[in-house]
């Protein structure tokens, strides 16, 4: 198709033109998108203003860094920061087992066996957040929970371990684990499944074991897919899933349990006297942070292995 | 054919591997199902519940469940909670795709900007307390819009349709009939369409879930009480612990009374689990299948 250069706007006329439907249909998603994203995107300066809601956002006087030197300033802050990348850094510590997972199901023989654990791996995933919330509570019960009975069976006293600060954090994350792991491993399973069958083979030729065939086989044809989910996982480093730790939270194990995300929320929109400039300010610090780390870690990654987001 | 099988005999090494390996899955398998089994059980177990490793009852009781559906509130939650899923899904599914399919052509000159408008938003948000003042001037606090729109685009969502639109629909069929003098439209809706169950299903039963399950939005949102979906019930009275119970009159109850209330609301908690998750468990075996194949298509980069 051959198309004058008169002009630009000749060729976006023509373009609009000939694909008005299609611009007829994306106007909603974009009217969507700009009206629940972008404008909070530029509401966000209300965390450079003292906010007060009759004088609205344009009319609420500027602070500058107040609110940002006031979270820093904060006797919470060390604390809060300190939760944050506790809970966070634990969870990614855990985020290769999705991948073990998918290699060990990919070496188990039975194909039948190997279908029913994939199929009851991925049923919690959809439990709601407050019914595993709820689970987790009444399981770590000192009386009559589960897990208490199980330990008890080789003589484990019993413990009430939501009132303990020290077992919060395995437990807020392995009852992640247990919920998402089945999940998550289903993309490595179809990322195995494609790995060509003949490249095993000549390593069973070559009399290699499984151990060789997964580290020199398996691990590098998903490694892509493995970095990928890495990075994204690297760009909510501050942002601990709220609902589910804000539904585990209990005064005893506040001191530990206390985030950014229940932070904000608590001084946001919690409180008699809402402080909507403070609860934005920390919420656009930690935006920000999480977006420089997805930078380095995305840069870090493709020097190291070629992979990137963009 | 697996990798586990071979016709060459397996050497030691590989025999124990595969051993531990198979008691490993096996007992992550009890791990992942005992608990849930747990919860089926107890939830029938009626009031002699039994603190044990596995509370088989004597017989089947549906006290636990009477105990739900006498408490008002269960009903009402209910029904928010489908209405609330139903055009949740309906507008979210309508959104997704009138952003997906034009993203997905080829001749489309406007979408690689409108693609960086939707991915800068998977990085970047003006947070909590933006949003909420933007609901609030809107005045849909308190209303089904505040739970239905903000999320109705999730462009994760979006670009895995769109690389399913690109991917899996022939570029043929499109020449073709744009051939026979088909629109825009109509391609879409009588064409596209129809050969993308697969994605549509897995879409709408992350989004219907997602919708089913949260509770931070209503919370948030959300004041009037008989407006609240089932999960902020559900919060109140398996996590707060909370129950309005009908007798309120504070009769003096003995501690054998006690403990037999005591033990009812456990089971009723059970059977609250049960119940609430029944719509997501009817409707999971029919996507389960298409599960990897959403996710599949979704790890391709586009």
């Amino acid at each position: 198709m051959v198309r004058k250069k008169e002009s630009c706007m000749f060729a976006i006329i023509h373009e609009i033109r000939r694909n008005w439907v299609l611009y007829l249909l994306v106007s909603i998603p974009l009217a969507v998108l700009i009206i629940f994203q972008y404008i909070p995107m530029y509401g966000v300066q209300i965390a450079f203003r003292d906010y007060q809601p009759v004088r609205g956002i344009l009319g609420s006087p500027w602070v500058g860094l107040k609110y940002v030197r006031k979270f820093l300033g904060s006797y919470q802050f060390i604390n809060i920061l300190k939760n944050t990348l506790s809970v966070s850094l634990y969870s990614m510590a855990t985020f290769p087992l999705a991948l073990v997972l998918a290699l060990m199901l990919n070496y188990l023989p039975f194909n039948r066996y190997r279908k029913v654990i994939q199929m009851v791996s991925y049923a919690p995933y959809f439990l709601s957040t407050v019914v595993m919330a709820s689970l987790t509570i009444q399981f770590m019960d000192a009386k009559t929970g589960l897990f208490n009975i199980v330990l008890g069976l080789f003589g484990v006293e019993p413990v009430n371990y939501m009132a303990k600060p020290e077992y919060f954090y395995s437990i807020y994350i392995w009852t992640g684990v247990w919920q998402s792991v089945g999940y998550g491993s289903i993309i490595y399973i179809a990322t195995l499944s494609g790995i060509s069958q003949e490249l095993h083979e000549a390593a069973i030729m070559d009399g290699a074991h499984i151990i060789h065939r997964i580290w020199y086989i398996d691990i590098p044809g998903v490694l892509p897919t493995f970095c990928i989910l890495l990075i994204m996982r690297a760009g909510s480093i501050m942002s601990v899933d709220f609902e589910r730790i804000y539904l585990l939270q209990n005064n005893l194990n506040k001191s530990v349990s206390e985030v950014i995300s229940t932070y904000v929320y608590k001084q946001g929109l919690q409180g008699t006297i809402p402080q909507y400039s403070y609860a934005a300010a920390i919420g656009l610090f930690t935006s920000i942070i999480n977006l420089v780390l997805l930078i380095i870690v995305n840069g870090v990654t493709k020097k190291l292995s070629g992979e990137s987001l963009w | 054919m697996r990798m586990g099988q071979s016709h060459i005999r397996k050497s030691l090494g590989d025999r124990i591997f595969l051993i531990v390996n198979f008691c490993l899955l096996t007992l992550f398998f009890v791990i992942l199902f005992y608990p849930l089994l747990y919860v089926v059980i107890a939830s029938f177990s009626g009031n002699a519940i039994t603190i044990s490793i596995m509370p088989l009852p004597q017989r089947i009781s549906m006290v636990g469940y009477e105990a739900v559906f006498e408490y008002p509130l269960i009903g009402v939650g209910y029904r928010n909670s489908l209405l609330y899923v139903a055009t949740g899904t309906a507008v979210s599914l309508a959104v997704t795709i009138c952003c997906a399919y034009p993203l997905s052509r080829r001749d489309f000159k406007g979408g690689p900007w409108i693609m960086g408008l939707c991915v800068f938003t998977m990085y970047f948000s003006g947070g909590l307390i933006p949003l909420y003042l933007l609901i609030r001037n809107l005045g849909m606090l308190d209303t089904i819009w505040s739970l239905i729109l903000p999320g109705s685009l999730s462009v994760f969502n979006m670009i895995v349709m769109r690389t399913y639109f690109k991917t899996q629909i022939p570029e043929d069929l499109f020449e073709a009939s744009k051939l026979d003098g088909c629109g825009d439209f109509r391609y879409l809706v009588r064409i596209v369409l129809p050969l993308s169950g697969p994605i549509i299903a897995v879409i709408s039963l992350y989004v219907a879930v997602g919708q089913w399950n949260s509770y931070f939005g209503p919370m948030i949102f959300l004041s009037t009480r008989s407006k609240m979906p089932l999960s902020v019930f559900l919060r109140e009275i398996l996590v707060l612990n909370q129950t309005e119970s009908g007798q309120g009159t504070n009769v003096m109850i003995n501690a054998d009374q006690m403990a037999a209330l005591e033990r009812r609301k456990q089971v009723m908690k059970y059977s609250l689990i049960i119940v609430s998750s029944v719509p997501v468990m009817v409707l999971y075996p029919f996507v389960q299948k298409f599960f990897v194949k959403g996710v599949m298509v979704g790890a391709v980069k586009g």
